[in-house]
């Protein structure tokens, strides 16, 4: 198979530019991350600075109204307030350890952005943060918290002013600035090695979810394992060790925007299909003319036309299912988690926690393990406006 | 050889360097884009770099993607970029290239795209965001119809990736000036003499020098280190500004 590739999915379609980073980093993956020392730094860096292992925590209420028994991975739980922080410490201490100062990233919802930014500001390295417009608008919570921690931010005003934009002018300021900095990059997508480095980071997730659900189940698997998926970095991270249990059904739940037919969705798994975006082969929302067509979430977080390589061979290997849910049902699941469990989870998570309310009827009896890869503080705004 | 190479040749015998003018396609406008064309072929450009607008032009700075944006929002397609070509072909004294990004490319499919390339009198391809690892099944496809893929290479392009494109190139070997998008610049890298020099022994095809150019007398410092120049940006602005292709290329001739 060729290098970097999951199926037919992946490579590294970039400008040949950006060939000598995206190689300095390989080799720093295969001589840096192995070593004790980043090995021992890394694991303390996560029990000190993020928290880990974040809990697993049961649902009561929720399950008794649902008539089945519902369990959450609690990323909300890590420092910064999302999973994307077990990323970002992992690529921040790579690159420190590559001689790196900078540390550029792109960011949707934000979590990233804060993410890259606690990660620098504890690293001593600086953080710049690309954002679209439109996003900076409604995570405001979050663009305050990069600001007060250090990091320079680059409003995109270039096409749907979203994540896709804001990639492509990281991209863009990375081919101009790979001398000492470091493109962090927010999900297990983008050109190789970036999908198998990020899931490396965030696997911890399952890892951990694994052994303590089988701790307080007697030693037995959930049935259903579900994520929301972006970029699919939560996904991946909460799929991987799940993934050889054949008893285990995964399900990834992708972002069906407002619902209504025409509409812009964020879904490039289930309404999408195959292409090249962003140094990748993967299923993407596009027009028959291979033009990428602007996506729609209310979850900022997952509103990004493509999806990681990964997923893309999961779906077509049968392994693990896609489907969608809307905004609507998002806020649903937001309302009913905070009101019957006193969790605030992200709009992103909701759409995983909406998976387990709607599909309740076909789900009775069953034990589900959500990832709830982040919590709602950033939303706050949104939903102001909207409930 | 590749009729790019034969125009770049040329250009040198006659003591000049070869002049590669880009056009994202349908600039300025539908009707107006073939009358730049002809006019910027009168004008001596030896070959005409004609950009296939894409949604998220990476490679691209902001005058380039502006004018792709408004391409494609004026519904400008590969499909009329060929019509047009294969209407006028034969006319161009020229040799025609595409640039552009894999996914349009790869929608339309390879084997198509070779066929109508051929078909339309195009001879070379750029893709931007495809380096040579990924470059195979591109090559296959298109070099059977007479069509070379045009390799990038830049500044910090080490000499064993050179090497690896110098393999099979044809056509010209298009040198990234700076590290960075396409966009003119006031003054370019030192560093650039020293690379196009490596160049020069890597490839035994014409070297051109792309991105930030700006004006001829850029040029005078990279004498003998280079065949071509490559404009975009500063043509795209030129016409914006209400000027003629023509004017634009007075200078160079
Ligand atoms: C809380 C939260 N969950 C999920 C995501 C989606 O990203 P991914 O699919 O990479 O996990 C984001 C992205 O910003 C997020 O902030």
């Amino acid at each position: 198979m060729k290098k970097g590739y999951f199926g037919d999915f992946g490579g590294q379609f970039i400008p040949e530019l950006l060939m000598p980073p995206l190689i300095e980093l390989e080799q720093a993956m295969e001589t840096i991350l192995p070593s004790e020392e980043f090995q021992t730094r890394f694991a303390h860096m996560l029990e000190e600075n993020v928290g880990r292992p974040s809990t697993i925590t049961h649902c009561p209420n929720l399950s008794k109204d649902l008539g089945l028994d519902l369990w959450l991975k609690r990323e909300d739980l890590n420092h910064s307030g999302a999973h994307k922080i077990n990323n970002c410490l992992g690529q921040g201490l790579l690159a420190k350890m590559m001689g790196k100062e900078v540390l550029l990233a792109e960011t949707g919802a934000g979590m990233h952005g804060v993410a890259t930014t606690v990660a620098a500001a504890m690293l001593d390295m600086k953080a710049v943060i690309y954002m679209g417009a439109t996003d900076i608008v409604r995570q405001a919570p979050n663009v305050n918290r990069m600001r007060l921690m250090g990091a320079e931010i680059v409003s995109v005003e270039s096409g749907t002013k979203t994540l896709k934009d804001a990639i492509n002018e990281a991209l863009r300021r990375w081919i101009a600035d790979q001398e000492n900095t470091h493109y962090c990059f927010g999900t297990a997508a983008g050109p190789h090695p970036f999908p198998t480095l990020v899931r490396g980071f965030q696997q911890v997730i399952s890892k951990e979810a694994r052994r303590q659900f089988m701790d307080r189940n007697d030693g037995s698997l959930p049935d259903v394992v579900v994520a929301c998926v972006g970029g699919g970095s939560n996904a991946i991270g909460m799929f991987h060790h799940f993934i050889p249990d054949e008893s285990v059904r995964i399900v990834g739940v992708e972002a069906a925007g407002t619902g209504e037919p025409g509409c812009c969705d964020s879904a490039p798994l289930d309404h999408g299909t195959n292409g090249v975006l962003h140094g990748m082969v993967t299923k993407l929302l596009q027009t028959d003319e291979g033009q990428i067509l602007p996506s729609h979430s209310v979850a900022p977080g997952l509103d990004y036309p493509g999806v990681g390589p990964e997923h893309a061979h999961l779906q077509a290997t049968g392994r693990v299912k896609y489907t969608t849910i809307n905004d609507g049902q998002a806020l649903n699941a937001f309302k009913a988690l905070s009101r019957r469990e006193g969790i605030i989870p992200a709009l992103e998570s909701s759409h995983a926690v909406a998976y387990a309310i709607e599909n309740k009827a076909e789900l009775q009896g069953r034990s589900v393990l959500v990832c709830l890869s982040g919590r709602g503080d950033k939303d706050l705004g949104i939903l102001d406006q909207i409930l | 050889m590749n009729p790019m190479q034969i125009k770049i040749e040329e250009a040198r015998k006659q003591g000049k360097v070869g002049l590669i003018p880009f056009l994202p396609a349908g600039f300025p406008s539908r009707e107006q884009f073939w009358k730049e064309l002809e006019e910027l072929d009168a004008a001596g450009a030896g070959v005409i770099e004609i950009g296939m607008p894409f949604s998220d032009p990476v490679a691209d700075g902001p005058v380039v993607e502006k004018a792709s944006l408004k391409c494609l929002a004026d519904g400008i397609n590969l499909a009329w970029i060929f019509d047009g070509l294969k209407e006028r072909k034969g006319r161009f004294n020229a040799a025609l290239l595409l640039m552009g990004y894999l996914n349009p490319v790869y929608q339309y499919g390879l084997d198509k795209f070779g066929a109508d390339c051929e078909a339309a009198g195009v001879s070379g391809l750029i893709i931007a965001d495809m380096p040579f690892e990924e470059s195979g099944f591109v090559k296959d496809a298109i070099e059977p119809h007479g069509v070379s893929l045009v390799p990038l290479v830049g500044l910090n392009t080490t000499r064993e990736r050179m090497a690896l494109y110098a393999e099979n190139a044809q056509g010209f070997c298009y040198f990234v000036s700076v590290l960075g998008t396409t966009g003119q610049r006031e003054s370019l890298p030192a560093k650039i003499k020293e690379k196009l020099a490596e160049a020069k022994e890597v490839f035994d095809i014409p070297i051109a020098l792309g991105f930030g150019i700006k004006h001829p007398d850029q040029l005078k410092q990279f004498e003998g280190l280079m065949d071509a120049a490559v404009f975009g940006s500063a043509l795209i602005t030129h016409i914006e500004n209400g000027n003629t292709s023509d004017s634009f290329m007075e200078p160079w001739k």
